[in-house]
């Protein structure tokens, strides 16, 4: 009884949410900034953060995740998975058609699964069990994989795997394919004109297969390569949409407080951007795991929080994020703890050598962030010295192992399998690339772990690995976490819906209005 | 002449040359590789997919066979292709010229004629209240840096008056065409280019006035007074003439940089110019992009210099006698 007026009480709240909640108008433009300016909005071929933004209009993907990454319709209406966890039948939807009028069919999914697995990194580590894709009909289609593999249903977002157009691309050089100007997709926006350095204009794709979709009629992505001058366009009025990071945090608290100007969060749960320091464990006094810990204990986060991210983002206490599956809130370790520090300093044998401490050379939040960590250290009596470098320069000296203490922050796509494992396992250790276990972290008990914990069936199974394997690795301490990131989208409160999954801007506009 | 202009031209294309290779050697200097940024932003990237975009890069060549083969496309007068940007590197500067050359003209021709305009009366009223104003300005706007005047100017004028638009060419979606067009593209240009040219407009004000006093106490000035010359011809045709040397001299200079760009002034007002193509590819280690920015500004250098030479000869015929 007690139950069941609760749930009755819920279904009054949600009913007289819906009625305070307006009906979406169609028809007018949204203007939005995108920073810094693509490459191309080929998405099979570009995965960087601006080219998924804008070109998250242009393609889709088979799936799209609410907030709690759980799964719903895209391209695919409906799905099921076998009962061994080996296969994944889609059924997409029936009249959806590419923005040159083709219609868009089961063998499109085969050759977009083909096209990036050639192309796309992501990509071809997520299908790397699958053993076949079939379409038993035009609207159906098949994935068997060799064995079980948790996180696959998490891997069919548009920025993971984009549908591409078959007719366009089969049998083309697909680097040097003019389409790429001029991208077709099925999405519910159409690419229209480039004006390199100025804009980006996409407009309304009339035959879009969700009825009364989209609203908008246009969106305009402006392109101000000055971070001051981003936040004065949003002043004046100029665009309306500010996605997350492209304004520097300390304009943050200022634009929001503005009248008529709303923040939100979310829209980052499926990325969970997750920050930390790379401690190089090959070398030097991060090579030991006492004085890695001391690191760990030398941080105060929540005055990184407050003071650098404007209170914005949630202190990391280990691996996993908070907003990434089977994180376990009860296996935190670290705390600021100078006093324990400092002990674990005297312990490890440190003689005082000067470190070199990397910053992600992304913007001011980034440079005054190193220096409150260095401050952090030398209290605890670790010497730093800040070395400066650009993009290009950061990217050769993480990936060639060429620093001891760095920057950065890595995406988690919600599963600790595609997100989490690539910076700890051994077999990720090899030079070229800023993304995997760059420290050189390598401890076979959590190689075993990860493997297990992404081939086991039931999600209870998979939980009590990673939590073992997240145990061991916060004791490790082969890098010193700190904090969750929020890159806060700011908008004008007449734009309505535009974070509406776990994706969010990057996800499209497909249900954004503007209200009149 | 023609055969100055000719050795002046030859010297030109070796010293062109020479800064390609110099160049080309000098941008390889710096940390990382274009496919390296590029797997950066990705945010993903196996050794499968940095090889791929070393590949269609070129940069699994030998040093010197990309060198070689660069040199082959310049003297065939093609600035190969971006990678980056899908795209081939004279269409991409040329896309951009009509916007720099627009702003940076405008600033010139400001500096230019309000600096010797400003610069003149300040040297015929020197040490009264006119001269000290501008002296004053002139120095203001000179040790001023010039993203702190651009940003102040936006705040200002677009932000709290709201009478100039912030950034930008022109009113993106306005669908303005003809004669609207250019009022929209006039008021979007007057804040990038007064903020560019104000810098320039101080030195040419010190240079002429500085140049025009010391040509005054000359001693065929006081002769052209001798004969009874009115006050306002003496410094015209006399002191003016006399003092514009230098002056031309800076404009030369000055004309070399008009189609590099100006970088700062168009990354503030977001001007879709040259000198922030050339500054992204910078970042992005776009090889073939920066080299071909660098080929178009160092010939505008070159020939800039060579009409500066033809101008002196104009202004002092003394000069081609000289020589």
């Amino acid at each position: 009884m007690v139950r069941l007026i609760v749930s009755g009480a819920v279904v009054l709240l949600a009913l007289a949410g819906a009625a305070v909640a307006q009906a979406p108008k169609p028809g007018g433009v949204a203007n939005a900034v995108i920073q810094p300016e693509p490459p191309g909005l080929m998405l099979g071929l570009l995965q960087n953060g601006p080219t998924q933004m804008v070109a998250g209009n242009i393609y889709e993907g088979l799936l799209r995740y609410s907030e709690t990454l759980e799964p719903k319709p895209g391209l695919a209406e409906s799905w099921t998975v076998g009962p061994d966890g080996k296969t994944y039948t889609f059924s997409l939807v029936k009249n959806a058609t590419w923005h040159d009028g083709k219609p868009f069919t089961a063998a499109d999914v085969l050759f977009s699964v083909e096209f990036l697995k050639q192309t796309h990194p992501r990509a071809r580590g997520n299908m790397a069990k699958v053993t076949s894709v079939a379409a038993p009909d035009p609207h159906t289609v098949v994935f068997t994989l060799s064995e079980p593999f948790g996180p696959f249903l998490g891997v069919f977002e548009v920025g993971s795997l984009p549908m591409i157009p078959k007719h366009v691309y089969e049998g083309t050089d697909y680097k040097t394919n003019p389409a790429n100007n001029t991208p077709i997709g099925t999405g519910p926006f159409m690419f229209k004109e480039w004006k390199k350095g100025s804009f980006i204009r996409l407009v309304k794709n009339p035959n879009y297969h969700l009825a009364g979709r989209p609203y908008l009629d246009e969106i305009y992505w402006h392109v101000i390569p000055d971070a001051a001058s981003r936040a004065v366009a949003f002043e004046t009025g100029k665009v309306d949409i500010l996605p997350g990071g492209s304004v520097e945090n300390f304009d943050v608290p200022r634009l929001s407080q503005m009248k008529g100007a709303c923040v939100t969060g979310k829209g980052w749960e499926f990325f969970g951007p997750h920050s930390w320091l790379w401690l190089n464990n090959r070398q030097g006094p991060t090579a030991n795991k006492a004085f890695r810990q001391a690191v760990s204990y030398a941080i105060d986060r929540d005055f990184a929080r407050d003071v650098i991210w404007n209170g914005l983002g949630k202190p990391a206490i280990g691996p996993v994020s908070s907003s990434t599956r089977f994180f376990n809130a009860k296996l935190g370790q670290y705390s600021y703890d100078p006093a324990k520090a400092k002990a674990l300093l005297k312990q490890s044998g440190y003689k005082g050598e000067t470190l070199r401490l990397l910053p992600v050379p992304y913007g001011e939040t980034w440079q005054r962030w190193a220096e409150a960590v260095k401050q952090n250290l030398e209290d605890v009596g670790i010497k730093t010295e800040i070395v400066a470098t650009d993009v290009a320069g950061w990217n050769q000296k993480t990936s060639e192992w060429d620093y001891d203490i760095a920057f950065t922050y890595l995406y988690q796509y919600g599963d600790p399998a595609l997100g989490v494992a690539r910076n700890y396992i051994s077999s990720q250790i090899a030079k070229g690339s800023p993304f995997n276990n760059v420290e050189g972290y390598s401890n076979p008990a959590v190689d075993k772990g990860f493997a297990e914990a992404a081939v086991a069936v039931s999600p209870a199974e998979r939980q009590a690995l990673y939590d073992g394997v997240v145990k061991t690795v916060i004791e490790d301490a082969p890098v010193a976490w700190l904090l969750e990131l929020q890159f806060p989208t700011i908008t004008r409160c007449k734009v309505k819906d535009l974070v509406t999954t776990g994706i969010g801007v990057n996800d499209g506009f497909r249900d954004t209005w503007i209200e009149r | 002449m023609a055969l100055f202009l000719a050795r002046r031209l030859g010297k030109g294309i070796l010293v062109l040359l020479a800064i390609v290779v110099l160049n080309f050697f000098l941008i390889r200097l710096a940390p990382g590789d274009p496919a390296l940024v590029m797997a950066g932003e990705a945010g993903a990237g196996d050794e499968i997919y940095v090889a791929q975009l070393r590949e269609k890069f070129g940069l699994d060549q030998p040093l010197p066979l990309q060198l070689g083969l660069y040199l082959r496309s310049i003297l065939s007068l093609d600035l190969g292709y971006s990678v980056r940007q899908q795209m081939p590197v004279g269409r991409l500067i040329l896309d951009r010229l009509p916007a720099t050359l627009l702003l940076t003209g405008t600033a010139f021709l400001i500096s230019l004629t309000l600096g010797v305009a400003l610069g003149a009366l300040a040297a015929r009223r020197a040490g009264r209240f006119a001269d000290t104003a501008i002296t004053a300005l002139a120095l203001l706007f000179y040790a001023t840096p010039l993203f702190w005047v651009s940003l102040m100017a936006i705040i200002v004028f677009s932000v709290r008056l709201d009478w100039l638009p912030a950034f930008g060419f022109e009113t993106v979606g306005g669908g303005y065409t003809g004669l609207a067009r250019a009022v929209d593209i006039a008021r979007h240009l007057v804040l990038p280019s007064l903020t560019l040219g104000l810098f320039f407009m101080a030195v040419y004000v010190r240079m002429t006035r500085a140049s025009m006093l010391e040509v005054a106490g000359l001693d065929f000035v006081k002769t052209a007074r001798a004969k009874g010359l009115r006050e306002g011809t003496v410094q015209r045709r006399h002191v003016l003439r006399n003092a514009l040397l230098p002056v031309v001299t800076l404009a030369g200079l000055q004309a070399g940089t008009l189609v590099g760009g100006a970088i700062l002034t168009e990354t503030v007002f977001a001007w879709p110019g040259i000198g922030r193509l050339m500054y992204e590819a910078l970042l992005q280690r776009d090889y073939n992009l920066l080299l071909g920015v660098f080929v178009v500004s160092s010939a505008m250098v070159l020939l800039f210099n060579l009409v500066t030479d033809v101008i002196y000869r104009v202004v002092d015929p003394r000069i081609e006698a000289a020589s």
